[in-house]
């Protein structure tokens, strides 16, 4: 598939369609890509890569690129397809200046999850079918890659790719995924227990604003956080409120227009669930205003810039959701 | 050599706990290692480096700086230090020890922090040689023996045993008060794992890169070199380089009302933000170019300019294993540094 | 919070009231002499909507043990729509809220015409009670704001 995407690349560049390519560079170790524009055959041809390690999600650049002089090239996963599609629909990109060629996934590693479970001192690796197979420092190691998927990727909710201009291999489906299990087990908790879970969880924050900046859905050119004006500004929690103050408004401010790409996780540098937050506003939509998923298409409204008359009162929390007060 | 058997470790904590606060790298529930605070029942991680580095003892991430009252016209400025207690901190590695010493550079210069000075004059630094290596490492770029840390004591781990030498008054004091733990051990065990480890640290993939373009002399050629917008491109300006860095040094003082009073606080601040050192006409690094520039300018120009030679990087690989989009100092070295 | 002499917890409660309804239902408690608590404390907002979710988290920042938003019938907002966006809104902000672990009954939100003098009184007085129930907001304290 790299090959192809190379070629491809190549092709539209010399015909002069396109002026820049948005892909994946490599790096010293293999699993160290790098979001990159390529502007040359010769760069395209000594330094892109498409592997198993291309988790990011590029259509957050396109912002930016989409607004420079001449056309830009982006190769899409599925589930970058619905960020593409979430952000057109918010007229964030010119449509005009992109091409998208939809690439198939079959899921990312995580290295993170390959380094714990014993791949100490890699310095290279690669995918060979199902397995996963690392060199370093201290001699050849074999992993199983179910075993070190990204965890985004055991539940992937779609292999359907939603817009493009041109897709290469085969066109795949929506999933079955069971992405609000996890939801459903918080849910299911007593209050004390999801206060301990969380309280957990979000005292690692370093506010390094990691999960804010790759979020396709987080695009104010000034974020509150960083605006004095708000009067929460700020640029590290001082307590457990401002903890939970930026995730509860973060996840409020994206609820309706998250795709759940799960980029927020992926590049948590304490490993915080994150996805949990936007999972739980998704099921909540989902239940209480009909199954909505973010960037499938240009047409739905958004559910919370819309309403119906027989929308439920808020006091409906009270008698939703499993766990007891205790 | 003085060691102690690793079956006694709680006990040793536990010992060393009665007269101090003790602190060591635990796993927490994410599988990563963070500092924490000893108490019956903590296991001391088997990790090579914590997520945060050590300098959160010295500079905390959010500290309270002073706090203002108001009655009427007058304002009382009430000073909120706390007299700290002295601490242990057990298993810093030699990165982030020699980290101390360039932070030292920033906060102990006239005019000296006091709320950092304080901090450091109550710590005793227990430090761990490293004998794993990961590919990520490169200390031995800057000169730090991985195999001998400094610190008040030195700590070498083997199969069975913790080897300890003291090379301060602070880390005598402390292997007095063991004492009844430890007892005198043949030390070659130590030299030949600090034999094999040097092996392993000659090989790492950026224990040689070539740092020799990166002096004062050339400071106008790689700041107007042409290769930062590659290098920037993808930059998500999110801060968690800075955050993770144990030399990274920035802060931001700021004023919080509380309804009652203010408080003046100060908190970590990061060149990669667009806020930082913002000031009254706007901030003065309009682009993320010119931040990711910054940053790595300092680190590897400026700073040493300033300091005798000393990089502004310890080379832990933090930053290598942390980046969203896979972009680190190593990268800048190699693309800069070449021709 | 404020402790009287009988050592009973009494609750700080912020109540955003929309200025058509149920601000008008307030008053109207007021001119017949209808009691409510005094540890309610009223923000006038021109419509249930302007209710941004930083405000609710503010409150309890501040010192509330309570919040509750107050607004009009669905179909009568004055502004035509505003309040079917609230809805929407603070359902998914209060089930937030819980998710983390806040207990529900901190927050309410309840639809009060200007005619409804004495439903906003008995609203009030039934929210002081159960808030009071709970104790001290622990969960969403700002512990920098707390009075020592």
């Amino acid at each position: 598939m790299q090959e192809t995407m190379i070629e491809r690349a190549k092709a539209l560049m010399e015909s002069k369609s396109v002026v820049r390519v948005v892909g994946w560079r490599i790096g010293e170790f293999g699993y160290d890509v790098t979001p990159s524009v390529f502007t040359t055959v010769d760069d395209l041809n000594g330094n892109f890569v498409y592997n198993d390690f291309c988790g990011s999600n590029l259509s957050k650049y396109l912002v930016r690129l989409s607004c420079e002089e001449g056309k830009v090239l982006v190769f899409l996963k599925p589930c970058d397809t619905y960020s593409f599609t979430q952000l057109l629909k918010e007229h964030r990109i010119h449509r005009d200046n992109v091409y998208a060629i939809g690439i198939p996934c079959n899921g990312k590693i995580d290295i993170e999850k390959v380094r714990q479970a014993g791949g100490e001192g890699i310095t290279a690796i690669r995918s060979e079918g199902s397995t996963v197979i690392a060199r370093t420092l201290y001699g050849e190691k074999k992993f199983d890659r179910k075993e070190v998927l990204s965890e985004r990727c055991l539940n992937c909710k779609s292999k359907k790719h939603v817009t493009y201009d041109e897709l290469l291999g085969e066109e795949g489906e929506v999933l079955d995924s069971h992405r609000f299990d996890m939801v459903e087990k918080l849910e299911a908790m007593s209050s004390n227990e999801r206060f301990e879970f969380w309280r957990n969880e979000l005292s690692r924050c370093i506010r390094c604003n990691a999960c804010r900046n790759v979020c396709p859905a987080c695009t104010c050119e000034k974020c509150i956080f960083d605006n004095d004006n708000s009067g929460v500004s700020n640029k590290a929690a001082a307590d457990s409120f401002e903890e939970n103050m930026f995730h509860i408004i973060r996840a409020f401010h994206v609820a309706g227009r998250c795709t759940d790409c799960g980029e927020c996780s992926r590049v948590c540098p304490e490993h915080i669930p994150l996805h949990l937050l936007n999972r739980k506003f998704i099921k909540d939509i989902n239940e209480l205003y009909g199954e909505y998923q973010a960037g499938s298409d240009m047409e739905t409204v958004s559910p919370l810039t819309s309403y119906t008359i027989e929308d439920d009162d808020p006091s409906i929390v009270n008698r939703r959701g499993g766990g007891h007060d205790a | 050599m003085l060691s102690l058997l690793k079956s006694k470790l709680n006990e040793f904590f536990e010992l060393v706990a009665k007269e101090t606060l003790v602190y060591l790298p635990v796993d927490n529930s994410s599988g990563q290692a963070s500092y924490q605070k000893w108490k019956e029942g903590v296991v001391y991680s088997s990790a090579l480096n914590t997520v945060r580095s050590a300098k959160d003892f010295f500079f905390p991430q959010m500290e309270n700086l002073m706090d203002f009252k108001m009655q009427g016209k007058s304002v009382e400025v009430v000073d909120t230090r706390v007299e700290k207690e002295d601490f242990v901190i057990f298993g810093v590695r030699a990165c982030d020890v020699a980290s101390f010493s360039i932070l030292d550079k920033v906060f102990l210069a006239d005019p000296v922090d006091t709320y950092y000075q304080n901090r450091r004059d109550h710590a005793v630094i227990i430090s761990m040689a490293c004998s794993k290596p990961e590919s990520t490492c490169f200390c031995p770029l800057y000169g730090i023996d991985a195999t001998k840390p400094e610190g008040d004591l030195s700590a070498w781990e083997t199969e069975d045993r913790i080897f300890f030498k003291a090379n301060t008054q602070k880390g005598e004091v402390l292997l007095n008060n063991a004492s009844r733990l430890l007892e005198e051990s043949e030390g070659q065990i130590v030299e030949v794992q600090r034999e094999t480890t040097k092996k392993i640290l000659e090989e790492l993939p950026f224990a040689h890169l070539d740092l020799s373009k990166f002096k004062g002399e050339n400071l106008m050629e790689l700041f107007n070199s042409p290769k930062w917008a590659e290098l920037s491109q993808s930059c998500l300006g999110c801060g968690t380089c800075t955050f993770v860095c144990p030399t990274c040094q920035c802060f931001d003082i700021k004023d919080f009302d509380t309804g009652h009073g203010v408080k003046r606080f100060r908190c970590w601040d990061s060149c990669m933000y667009s806020e930082f050192t913002k000031m009254a006409a706007a901030n003065p690094r309009l682009t993320q170019l010119e931040r990711f520039r910054q940053r790595f300018m300092h680190k590897l120009v400026y700073f040493p300019d300033n300091n005798e030679g000393t990089y502004g990087c310890v080379g832990c690989g933090r930053c290598l294993i942390k980046c969203p989009v896979s972009m680190n100092i190593v990268k800048v070295i190699k693309q800069l540094g070449e021709e | 919070m404020s402790m009287n002499g009988a050592n009973e917890f009494r609750p700080n409660i912020v109540a955003f009231c929309c200025n058509w309804c149920s601000y008008a239902g307030a008053d109207l408690a007021g001119t017949n002499r209808l009691e409510y608590p005094a540890e309610v404390k009223i923000v006038r907002v021109p419509c249930s909507c302007r209710v941004n979710p930083l405000f609710v988290l503010r409150a309890f920042q501040r010192g509330a043990d309570g919040v509750i938003i107050c607004g009009c019938h669905p179909g009568d907002c004055h502004y035509t729509s505003g309040n079917y966006f609230a809805r929407r809104r603070m359902t998914l902000l209060f089930s937030m809220l819980d998710y983390l672990g806040v207990e529900k009954a901190r927050t309410r939100v309840e639809w009060v015409s200007a005619a409804e003098g004495a439903k906003f009184a008995s609203v009030m007085k039934d929210f002081v009670q159960t808030v009071a129930k709970l104790g001290e907001n622990r969960r969403l304290e700002d512990i920098r704001c707390k009075r020592q």
